[in-house]
């Protein structure tokens, strides 16, 4: 289980987060949404221990994050998977590589034959092909980079899963290919997880329950069906722009199509 | 009213410029200090930074043996014209063999070597790191749960303090031999005079000094810049800063070190 207890973060004189509380039950898939900016990021490091709240508590698996002593936040770490929001991939090594050091059991870390094995399993489950392990970062496309991103997060079998904008800047064949990992993952493995997202229909499809982040608080949370009948302003103003967005979107494809 | 508002003023300049320079260099020093005790504790650990020391080691020594054995060959040659230029006449000439291999082993092939270094391995630690902390590299090993002390700074670190030595002895031997060669051109200076002058004067200890020194020197270009660019903050332009300060600082290290164990190896008063 993951909780957030009325956390609070500012950056010099610029508040982040103001109380903001979220509890996430094991196997349950939560989304955060939110504008950009609003501090989606921020809140997503702090479960994991990368940022300490100036107050209020995080508390994953039982374990007082941000009072955990270095090496039990290492083992923590190692049961929490976290997709960046930039891939965030080493560059001085391979896909390959990079996937493997996500293989988090120093055991299975060291075997060469089950580390290849996985690494390819891994390639298989975000859609890549086989033959991108050998190459660079540099060598690989926006999306791709992110999609090794999720493979290197998800390489250590992780208990949790953060992902931090897992389908932005994805073609939508891709990001189904993602949004229906996600829902393996949690359907099969009963992965518990937080899918930061600006995009509400994915969000929708993969999450049990949305949350949305506004104005350095959480403004509203239930499941889909709540937050779309929500009469909300905030909420509603949400859901309006986004459903802008995508109509220009729909129009961009349709003029693409036509031409 | 304006002597308030000037007075009001002094007193805010001075007081920023007195409290904060004094808060900074006790934060790094504080920060750097933890640091240290971070790689220490690190250093069980070597089943992760070897392998990747080696890596490490053989990139920036390869990459670096060109430029190091350049500018010792040239040090040795001026040095050697420079004695020449000053000596002719006054002294026995196998005096320039002493002034040459002592210079280059006690001075010039230590402080240049290791200034080179701190623009090349330095700044290629700094900006390397510095990368990894704005691109995210770093939170993604944390992420990870492995630890960015044993997978980033050991290796390079190490990799430093067992290359840079060794360099400076190639740097030694190629001043002194380069130095001769000059010597033989412009001096006429042969072989056994050379021989002569150099045994006369040396002794087992400067090779010693000589090495003690680039280990010294060896932890400056190392650590300093390893230190900056982990804590590197604020984009590529943060990138840029920590690398020029990198470089900065490592390099007046290493002067103030060359002043420190020249006073205390060589008992000079
Ligand atoms: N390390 C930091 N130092 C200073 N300010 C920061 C830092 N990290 C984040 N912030 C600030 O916190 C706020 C929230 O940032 P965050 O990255 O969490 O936004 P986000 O919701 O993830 O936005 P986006 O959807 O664009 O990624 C921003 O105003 C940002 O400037
Ligand atoms: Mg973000």
């Amino acid at each position: 289980m993951i909780e957030l207890q009325n956390i609070s973060k500012r950056f010099l004189s610029n508040v982040v987060l103001d109380g903001v509380s979220l509890a996430v039950q094991d196997g349950e898939t939560v989304a955060l949404l939110g504008p950009s900016g609003v501090g989606k990021s921020v809140t997503l490091k702090m479960i994991n221990g990368l940022l300490k709240p100036d107050s209020g508590d995080v508390i994953v698996d039982g374990l007082h994050v941000p009072k955990l002593k270095r090496h039990e936040l290492a083992l923590l770490r190692s049961r929490i998977g976290y997709v960046f929001q930039y891939g965030a991939l080493f560059d001085s090594d391979t896909v390959a590589e990079n996937i493997r050091l996500g293989i988090t059991d120093e055991d299975q870390h060291r075997d060469v034959a089950y580390c290849a094995e996985r690494v390819k399993e891994c390639l298989r489950l975000v859609n890549l092909a086989p033959d991108v392990a050998d190459k660079y970062p540099a060598e690989l496309s926006g999306g791709m980079k992110k999609r090794v991103g999720i493979a290197r997060a998800i390489a250590g079998k992780p208990k949790y899963l953060l992902y931090d904008e897992p389908t932005s800047g994805l073609d939508p064949v891709n990001a189904d290919v993602i949004d229906g990992l996600i829902e393996r993952l949690r359907d099969e493995l009963a992965v518990t997880s937080v899918v930061v997202s600006h995009d509400v229909r994915g969000s929708f499809r993969v999450a049990d329950r949305v949350a949305l982040l506004w104005q350095a608080k959480i403004r509203a949370v239930g499941t889909a069906e709540e937050i779309l009948a929500s009469r909300d302003s905030a909420v509603q103003q949400f859901l309006e722009r986004d459903l802008e967005m995508s109509l220009i979107q729909a129009e961009g494809n349709q003029e693409r199509h036509g031409a | 009213m304006a002597a308030v508002t000037g007075a009001l003023d002094l007193v805010r300049y001075f007081g920023r410029w007195g409290r904060r320079p004094a808060q900074h260099v006790l934060g790094n020093a504080g920060r750097f200090t933890y640091l240290l005790i971070d790689l220490a504790r690190g250093l069980t650990e070597w089943r992760v930074y070897l392998p990747r020391m080696f890596t490490q080691a053989t990139h920036i020594g390869y990459g670096s043996l060109f430029i190091v054995l350049l500018v010792a060959g040239f040090a040795g040659a001026v040095t050697s014209l420079q004695t020449g230029y000053q000596f002719t006449g006054a002294l026995p000439l196998y005096y320039a063999g002493a002034v040459i291999s002592e210079s280059m082993i006690l001075e010039l092939g230590p402080v240049l070597t290791a200034l080179i270094l701190a623009g090349r391995i330095g700044a290629r630690y700094a900006a390397e790191l510095g990368t990894m902390r704005v691109t995210e590299q770093i939170d993604a090993l944390e992420s990870l749960g492995r630890s960015p002390i044993t997978h980033l700074l050991l290796p390079r670190i190490i990799a430093g303090i067992l290359v840079i030595p060794a360099l400076t002895m190639f740097a030694n031997a190629t001043g002194i031999l380069v130095g001769y060669l000059t010597a033989k051109g412009s001096l006429g200076l042969t072989y056994a005079d050379f021989e002569y002058g150099a045994r006369y004067f040396f002794r087992p200890l400067d090779l010693w000094y000589s090495l003690i020194k680039s280990y010294c020197f060896a932890g400056a270009v190392t650590l300093i810049p390893c230190y900056i660019g982990y804590n590197t903050q604020q984009g590529a332009e943060g990138v840029g800063r920590a690398t020029t300060t990198a470089v900065v600082s490592a390099s007046v290290t290493i002067l103030l070190l060359d002043a420190l164990t020249t006073k205390l190896l060589l008992g000079v008063k």
